[in-house]
């Protein structure tokens, strides 16, 4: 299907389910596509399981959606942050649930959905409490710990270009888990800083292929 | 090994910028390396010009810069602790699932992490105090510590309370298992293989005041 060129963030948003599994790149506030999680928050939809590095910062964005009571559950490496005060309190008080994967584990786990994968053998929280109760299997002598894949029913990612076609180009270190992610949701949407007409990025840049973005929307000023 | 790094006795225990000064003298010329938030993030300062040392940063970077100031800060452009940092000529940029890929692949040459605690077999504590009321957050301690061809430790040899933190077996839930080589602490530097725990350098403290403290065989490789 053909990309959709949004008209705003909320239209962007438009049909999200309760009970939907969100994928929500940015690592810090690097790539976090802020006007798509302010318009999930309008937009209403609950009992959301996020899957994203951190469990929001400050009080905007991420944390707002928690603040909000939209999220069941969160999959994520690192919630522990000077400015996860929001999680924080809502983890303490038994509001939201928590899955802690190594952030490697994560991108893989994504990756695997994107990619057709059904499970893999991961080296990594081998003879660990993130491993227990995971099946392992002795390979060449190193043990390993099976990983299934993590697939959203949404993806709410930020690039710094799209075209009209939805290729997508990052900018610098927030580009992050927005490659991963796009492949590995049913509705991808894409929030950009600028949408330039088909044929000006050249193809040899792009870094996420339209095939895998359903929606984009412009959002913010180029840099 | 650069001739400095034969010196294996000071009269004093290292401060934490003398450790790193240390660490960044073991570093070969041109390594891959990842250094870990917090005290292995020191080591960036004292790695020498012109050393070629590329720098990885788990969120999709190669060959990163020092520290943005001013108006090279770029929202866009950050190291793992998420703090503004600046790029190299000869950097590269990939999104997060490569990123591990180059750690779980074994492509790195030497990652520098903190320890809560490591025990003679080379297992790592560092993610987790196990306190009941603890948030867990592992972020990339666990792809790091399996992943890079050698992982050095950078801490304090014994806590607050005088606590060894090198230890026959960890309290602390484990990051990875005999994972590390190299332990840098104030006090000693330690080498760990399938021969035993060796100690390498001693700072203010006799091999032997050492091997009283700690609660585990240790091999002299202080002499030349």
């Amino acid at each position: 299907m053909s990309t959709q060129l949004c008209a705003d963030a909320d239209e962007a948003v438009a049909g999200v389910q309760d009970g939907s599994t969100v994928l929500i790149g940015g690592f810090g506030m690097a790539g976090m596509p802020v006007a798509l999680i302010d318009a999930l928050l309008r937009q209403g939809a609950g009992n959301l399981t996020v899957v994203s590095n951190n469990a929001g910062n400050g009080d905007t964005g991420l944390a707002a959606l928690l603040a909000a009571g939209r999220v069941r559950k969160v999959i994520c490496s690192f919630p522990r942050q000077a400015d996860s005060w929001v999680f924080d309190e809502l983890y303490r008080a038994g509001k939201v649930e928590l899955e802690v994967v190594p952030q490697g584990s994560l991108a893989e786990r994504i990756r695997a959905a994107g990619a057709g994968i059904g499970a893999f053998f991961c080296p990594t929280a081998v003879g660990t409490l993130l491993s227990e109760g995971k099946e392992t299997r002795v390979i060449d002598g190193r043990t390993y710990v099976l990983e299934y894949p993590i697939k959203g029913d949404v993806a709410l990612i930020s690039a710094q270009r799209a075209d009209r076609m939805g290729n997508l180009v990052y900018r610098k270190t927030a580009r992050n888990f927005g490659p991963v992610m796009a492949t590995a949701a049913t509705t991808v949407i894409a929030q950009v800083r600028e949408i330039v007409e088909t044929g000006e990025i050249d193809p040899e840049t792009v870094v996420t292929p339209s095939i895998y973005v359903d929606r984009v929307v412009q959002e913010g000023d180029a840099v | 090994m650069n001739p400095a790094t034969r010196s294996s006795h000071t009269d004093a225990p290292l401060g934490k910028h003398d450790i790193a000064a240390l660490v960044a003298r073991h570093i070969p010329d041109g390594a891959f390396v990842n250094l870990g938030i917090g005290q292995p993030t020191l080591v960036a300062d004292h790695l020498p010009p012109g050393s070629g040392v590329v720098l990885h940063t788990e969120n999709g970077m190669l060959n990163m810069g020092p520290a943005a100031t001013g108006s090279d800060i770029d929202p866009d452009l950050t190291n793992a602790g998420k703090v503004p940092v600046t790029e190299l000529p000869g950097a590269a940029y990939f999104h997060h699932a490569d990123s591990f890929a180059m750690m779980r692949g074994g492509h790195l040459d030497i990652c520098v992490l903190g320890a809560y605690q490591v025990s003679a077999r080379g297992d790592l504590a560092n993610w987790h105090t196990g306190a009941p009321d603890a948030i867990p957050a592992v972020g990339g301690a666990m792809d790091l510590a399996i992943g890079a061809k050698q992982v050095f430790v950078v801490m304090t040899l014994f806590t607050k309370d005088g606590a060894p933190k090198l230890v026959k077996e960890c309290g602390y839930p484990l990051t990875g298992l005999g994972c590390v080589d190299r332990v840098y602490t104030d006090l000693a530097v330690f080498d760990i293989s399938s021969q035993g725990v060796s100690v390498t350098h001693t700072f203010g403290i006799t091999f032997d005041d050492l091997a009283a403290r700690l609660d585990m065989p240790l091999l002299d490789a202080t002499k030349p």
